[in-house]
């Protein structure tokens, strides 16, 4: 089903989509939010600029854009796939906790943060370009990995990255870490041989925007992971 | 023990009635008792005592007290004891001090300073045994515009509502900061009396989606247990921005009460202290919560009211107003006296306002900037008895939120410890053996009693006050005098002094 979405009410435009029985095509989204919230089960192809809160609490849809999107993109989200051709804004995959969101672009501020996971259901956020400040802030499960593509000088990640982590892994591909860790975030340097479920995150990113997988495998990466030795307990005394 | 720490408490027992059966022993977590074997007594280590009677209270032939120490410092009436262990305590270890429990403080309690009014000769009392009193109510915004179909009758266009038998719902406490039985004890309660209890931050246990009915879902910083279901099987959706016993500061559940179980049901790793902050930190506005509000409401596709959760703080009226605006249907507001699994003690005793000024001041606001009927106010954070009930109504709320109340019922003693994930009674602990203690098939029971009862006095005092509905109760702040208040909080309460006739 295709929706002409131009001048449409974001209410309007979700009814559509949720009473939709098969899959959809959005055309001229011009800022609609909330677009695929708690969505099951179709596609969704957007085409223009969908506003915040994109796929919140997403639960199974498959949702592609042509462009770029906002802040809160795939906020709480349960399950499914976004995939987006573009940028997106802050807090990218805010307390994802299934799913997987492909960034062909650079993320804002505060992507993954609070993402979690429990056994089998492990969320993922892959990242073509670069990354703001607290990238993976409170993570506690999951799997980020920011490919730094066209970094044009700047560090492939802002400042306080993993800031509160107490869980999961961030993977930044890159020779050398630029900032600070905070003391909770352990760094260790990765050369060759990726786990099969990050090597099968970045060759998925690769076929979906058609690069070649050769250049992505055979780098150099870092992985951040929490600081057993130095958890958050020794912080407070029982009174 | 810790360096420089005397015991607070003295287990005193009786020796000619203990007779050695070790009970004291099998029931104290915290370890205070052992059996000699040699000599055939018990013995205690008061270095360990929280007081929190389970061992008082299971003790067959009653040979137990605790009692407080009378081993004193010098006297000091600027540094007591408990300011000096503090100081010490943190020169032990280096850390911020972490409580739990509401403020013990001796702040005033407003509620004690408030009176209720009765009718007497004109407008008589009614007998609420011989007449009906209405103490159903609903929640939810009311602000709607009448439209009439082509047909001419009214369209249905009011905001989805929750039911309540009874002003009183359960307060949110988690699954984590609380065990399996304490939930399923409040979930069958909520259920049998009509109203509703509340899952705390912590998500929701696969077993409790039955009680969904009479559920109110949390959604915190965290998004512990946030999914599509979760948010489905709930009555009402609750955006936790603060928590009255610590305003500012988000969730701690210390990584002892993080087991399996609460380990699925948050999706954090098992063992480790779990910190949620106290920002949302897609929320730096009431446009950016209304974002929040919004995705809530089209995730569950506007059929289930939307509270906002607020700790009363300084500028709460103002807040609240713009809560008001944020297409929220209900705020809650918490009280500084309010629970709590773990806080920082500075925190939980010094930051905040008491829920009485909050409410009074948040609902004069909202009348005046005529938008009281946006939503429904529901207030915690010490509502003690019937009495503080009725009061709450009067002083304007809709209904109220009953947490450290319904713990006591439970059995909680306000040993104030919840953070050791060692609570004797089976409440505040994940350990198996100590939540078996606690049966839900009579927890339940218990807090029906409780609320029951508690219905019972609330309509007596209405009746006393010839009001036969919370409806003409709500906001009538006539039906209150002060005590002991100065001129500026009658001001702030908007209440006259006692003796005051109109």
């Amino acid at each position: 089903m295709k929706i002409l979405a131009n001048g449409m009410h974001y209410s309007a435009l979700n009814a559509a989509v949720r009473m939709a029985e098969d899959d959809v095509e959005i055309v001229n989204c011009i800022g609609q939010r909330y677009i695929g919230a708690g969505l099951l089960r179709r596609q969704i192809v957007i085409h223009g600029t969908p506003g915040n809160a994109l796929g919140a609490y997403l639960n199974g849809a498959e949702v592609r854009i042509d462009g770029n999107v906002q802040e809160a993109t795939g906020d709480t989200m349960n399950a499914g796939v976004i995939e987006v051709h573009g940028s997106a804004g802050d807090a990218t995959g805010y307390a994802m906790r299934g799913g997987k969101i492909f960034i062909e672009g650079d993320v804002g501020y505060r992507c993954g943060i609070h993402m979690k996971a429990f056994r089998t259901q492990k969320p993922a956020i892959v990242i073509g370009g670069r990354a703001g400040s607290f990238l993976g802030e409170y993570q506690a499960g999951g799997t980020i990995v920011v490919l730094g593509e066209h970094l044009n000088g700047k560090p492939i990640v802002g400042n306080f990255c993993g800031t509160g982590m107490h869980g999961g892994e961030i993977y930044l591909r890159t020779d050398e870490l630029s900032a600070a860790l905070p003391a909770q975030v352990k760094a260790e340097r990765v050369e060759g041989e990726l786990s099969e479920e990050v090597t099968a995150l970045i060759k998925e990113w690769c076929a979906r925007f058609g690069r070649e997988e050769e250049g992505y495998l055979n780098c150099v990466y870092y992985r951040l992971t929490p600081n057993a030795d130095n958890p958050y307990r020794q912080m407070y005394t029982p009174n | 023990m810790e360096l420089y720490i005397r015991p607070d408490y003295e287990v005193v027992r009786n020796e000619s009635r203990c007779i050695a059966c070790r009970v004291c022993e099998r029931q104290c977590a915290n370890e205070v008792h052992t059996f000699d074997s040699e000599t055939g007594l018990m013995r205690s280590d008061e270095s360990k005592c929280v007081n929190c009677h389970r061992c008082v209270s299971l003790c067959p032939t009653h040979a137990l007290k605790i009692v407080k120490t009378d081993d004193t410092y010098r006297e000091n009436a600027n540094w007591e004891a408990q300011t000096i262990h503090e100081v010490y305590r943190q020169a032990n270890t280096g850390g911020v001090l972490l409580s739990s429990m509401g403020n013990p403080k001796p702040y005033p309690v407003f509620w004690d300073k408030l009176l209720i009014n009765a009718s007497q000769v004109t407008n008589p009392p009614i007998d609420p045994l011989r007449e009906p009193m209405e103490t159903k109510l609903y929640l939810g915004s009311r602000k709607v515009k009448i439209e009439r179909g082509e047909d001419g009758l009214l369209k249905d266009t009011l905001p989805p509502q929750l039911k309540l038998s009874v002003p009183i719902m359960f307060s949110a406490m988690s699954y984590g900061s609380i065990s399996y039985n304490a939930h399923e004890s409040l979930a069958r309660a909520a259920e049998e009396l009509g109203t509703y209890y509340n899952t705390g931050e912590g998500g929701l246990h696969k077993d409790f989606y039955k009680y969904g009915k009479n559920t109110i879902v949390q959604v915190a910083s965290g998004r512990f247990g946030v999914h599509k279901e979760y948010l489905e099987a709930a009555a009402a959706i609750e955006i936790k921005m603060g928590q009255g016993a610590k305003p500012g500061i988000g969730g701690h559940l210390p990584g002892a009460k993080i087991t399996e179980d609460v380990s699925e049901t948050r999706m954090i790793p098992k063992g480790i202290d779990a910190i949620s902050p106290a920002p949302h930190h897609d929320i730096y506005s009431i446009e950016d919560l209304k974002q929040l509000v919004d995705s809530l409401k089209e995730a569950t596709e506007y059929k289930k009211p939307i509270i906002v959760k607020i700790a009363a703080v300084h500028n709460a009226a103002a807040i609240a107003s713009g809560i008001a605006r944020s297409g929220a249907d209900i705020i809650a507001i918490d009280g500084y006296r309010g629970g709590t699994g773990a806080a920082p003690t500075r925190i939980r005793d010094n930051v905040g306002i008491p829920i009485e000024m909050a409410l009074a001041q948040i609902d004069s606001r909202l009348r005046e900037e005529g938008i009281r009927d946006n939503v429904s106010l529901v207030v915690g954070g010490s509502v003690r008895s019937s009495a503080d009930v009725v009061k709450a109504i009067a002083l304007g709320a809709d209904a109220c939120y009953i947490g450290t109340a319904a713990l006591l019922a439970l059995g909680c003693h306000l040993c104030r410890s919840c953070h050791t994930g060692k609570c004797n009674w089976g409440i505040a602990t994940q350990r198996p053996d100590l939540v078996k203690r606690l049966n839900p098939d009579l927890g339940y029971k218990r807090l029906v009693n409780l609320v029951s009862a508690w219905k019972h006095e609330i309509e007596e005092m209405m009746g006393g006050m010839g009001i036969n509905s919370l409806e003409a109760l709500r906001g009538n702040r006539l039906m209150l005098r002060g005590i002991g208040l100065t001129d500026t909080e009658l001001k702030l309460l908007g209440v006259r002094y006692a003796g005051e006739s109109l």
